[in-house]
């Protein structure tokens, strides 16, 4: 097989993060009894690098709940290229698949190679130099960790992507909010607005470079657009009421959001381009949480039209919006699958509040979570993970659970609580 | 595009006065309820809107309290509502009636209604449940007389709790209407 070269962009970090400790770390908190056994050998060359990339490619795979990695302290040889790898050794170790792979320092950089072995079937899957300008370690782990996920399981890896989520600490009259967006392990996160009023509702463009979000920095909520790159904003919407619930449309052009200037809340669609607003809903109940069917042409929205509130979808073109959810009298915030077959949501049930899945082709609900107090569900782009907001103690946390509710894992934060994650599209 | 400019003034320090030991007297109509879920909610779940109506006293009333009560920003600022409701309950009568007086004296001055509620549920949604409340103390001040352009209403949801914790005694303190002057 070919090995291609990849080059890392090294961007500059004009602002330096002065708030390191807002990272989030890992705690598996469920794995997955369909794990596939792999090995991830350290690389060669990789001791006093800044970053233990096969490390981090482990904890990536183990994180997806596709894989359950071996041990380290397991490992009695340490084979760094395909050639030197003993199948019957691994296949003692019931390891399924080994990724072994060695790292040098270059000029203004790394070059790492790496290779993915079939153990049972005895052949070489894949392999690749990846050419590291800067000190982008993590940022080429991600990318190797995408490469070996697809290579197994023929779905699209998701590690390279972000998540953006809210901080608060404090209470009543002070607090001080947080809009941060790190890697999708809760690594490397970048502080993108802070605020002593309610930030909320974070949702990317699906071109991954801007973040829509409501701020109350003015004592009311607004809605804005930023650059995440550049910081850059606009005020996008600060009408009478609420302002609320921004959700991208697939093709960037358009924000669904629920809007209460003509009473209570309902679901509107502002062009990006001259921001006017349509109206979609008209009833005289809470309309809010829109969110886009990943072709565009349905949005699924809350409303407490029938009592309490309860999963509704609007076809674009007109008609009545329809009912989706029937299980029990609380389900809100849905978030299409990729696929756009699924809804994921908030369900009440007698244990508390939990994400649940739902197939779009009947009405069946299925709990995912085993917390009980969790909100904000967010899709990872690849379908496979669902990340939320939930409370462990008294502190909020990022959690997420697979899309088959056979993993999950925490991301806990060091001080204060975290919510509202949302999951980026895929950036590359 | 309306941008809209922010021309409300927050003049006077803002206390909260909490109350202590919500009581869990049933308010005394219903206002829009969801499925009574947990004990804390009492009274019947008749659906409907309008819950202002019923409390439409003639607005001369209470003004017989003097001019001297009427100039002074009444003391209690805050209300609280049953899991949710919006109904105000009849412990919290007085409470509306006082600020109906004082703005009802005083037309220059403004109050910004902060709704608010308990942790529970999805955020966007707990945010218009906070304006609902916030809302139907807009309407009763209304039906007092209060000029519309006196009042402004600011959902919070969720997003600004008065105290910590998770026990329906945090979450009674949470769900709340503050009046900001």
């Amino acid at each position: 097989m070919q090995s291609l070269s990849k080059v890392w962009l090294f961007c500059v970090l004009l602002l330096v993060n002065t708030v390191a400790s807002a990272d989030l770390t890992i705690e598996i908190t469920r794995g997955s009894d369909q794990a596939l056994p792999i090995g991830v050998v350290p690389f060669a060359g990789s001791d006093g690098m800044p970053e233990d990339v096969a490390q981090i490619v482990q904890d990536d795979l183990e994180r997806s709940g596709y894989f359950d990695p071996l041990e380290r302290s397991a490992m009695f040889e340490q084979p760094n290229q395909s050639e030197d790898v003993q199948f019957d050794t691994w296949r003692s170790l019931d390891v399924r698949y080994l990724v072994v792979g060695r790292a040098e320092q270059t000029n203004g950089g790394f070059e790492i190679q790496f290779e993915l072995m079939d153990i049972s079937g005895q052949r070489r899957m894949i392999g690749e130099t990846v050419t590291v300008r800067g000190n982008d370690l993590r940022g080429a782990a991600h990318y190797i960790s995408d490469q070996i996920f697809e290579a197994i399981t023929d779905i699209r890896g998701a590690f390279s992507t972000k998540i953006a989520y809210v901080t608060a600490q404090g209470i009543g009259d002070n607090m001080q909010f947080g809009l941060y967006v790190a890697d999708a392990d809760g690594r490397r996160s970048e502080q993108v607005l802070t605020s002593d009023e309610p930030i909320m509702s974070p949702a990317w463009s699906p071109d991954g470079t801007k973040l829509a979000y409501v701020s109350f920095e003015t004592e009311r909520p607004a809605i804005y657009i930023q650059d995440v790159a550049t910081g850059q904003r606009i005020k996008a919407t600060s009408f009478d009421g609420i302002n609320g619930a921004p959700a991208w449309s697939p093709d960037g052009r358009r924000i669904a959001m629920s809007l209460s200037k003509d009473g209570q809340p309902e679901i509107y669609i502002m062009d990006v381009a001259n921001r006017s607003v349509e109206r979609i809903t008209n009833n005289n109940s809470i309309d809010t949480e829109p969110a886009w069917s990943p072709d565009g042409r349905r949005l699924l929205f809350t409303s407490d039209r029938s009592g309490g509130p309860q999963l509704y979808q609007y076809s674009m073109g007109g008609g009545e919006a329809e009912r989706l959810t029937f299980t029990g009298n609380y389900n809100a915030r849905g978030r299409y699958s990729p696929d756009g077959e699924q809804i994921f949501l908030i369900h009440r049930s007698s244990n508390g509040y939990q994400v649940a899945k739902q197939d779009l082709s009947g009405n069946r609900l299925v709990v995912l979570s085993e917390s009980t107090r969790d909100e904000s569900p967010s899709v990872a782009p690849n379908g496979t993970m669902v990340i939320f907001a939930t409370q462990q103690g008294n502190s909020g946390v990022l959690s997420a659970v697979s899309a088959d509710g056979r993993s999950s894992f925490r991301l806990p934060s060091a001080q204060g609580d975290v919510r509202d994650p949302a999951w980026s599209p895929f950036l590359n | 595009m309306q941008l809209k400019p922010l021309a409300r003034s927050l003049a006077a320090a803002l206390s909260i006065v909490v109350i202590a030991g919500c009581s869990s007297t049933g308010g005394t109509q219903d206002g829009d309820s969801y499925g009574s879920q947990d004990g804390s909610t009492t009274g019947s779940s008749t659906s409907g809107t309008g819950t202002g109506s019923q409390y439409g006293s003639s607005s001369g009333s209470g003004s017989s309290s003097g001019q001297q009560a009427d100039s002074r920003i009444p003391e209690v600022r805050t209300i609280y509502f049953d899991y949710d409701r919006d109904t105000i309950k009849s412990e919290y009568e007085s409470v509306v009636m006082s600020h109906a007086r004082y703005l009802r004296a005083n037309p220059s001055a403004q109050v910004v209604l902060h709704g608010h509620t308990d942790e529970r549920g999805t955020r966007e949604y707990n945010m218009a449940l906070g304006e609902r409340r916030a809302n139907a103390v807009e309407r009763f001040l209304n039906i007092q007389g209060v000029s519309p352009s006196q009042m402004s209403v600011v959902s919070y949801g969720e997003e600004r709790p008065a105290v910590n914790g998770q026990d329906e005694s945090a979450y009674s303190q949470n769900r709340r209407v503050v009046f900001n002057y």
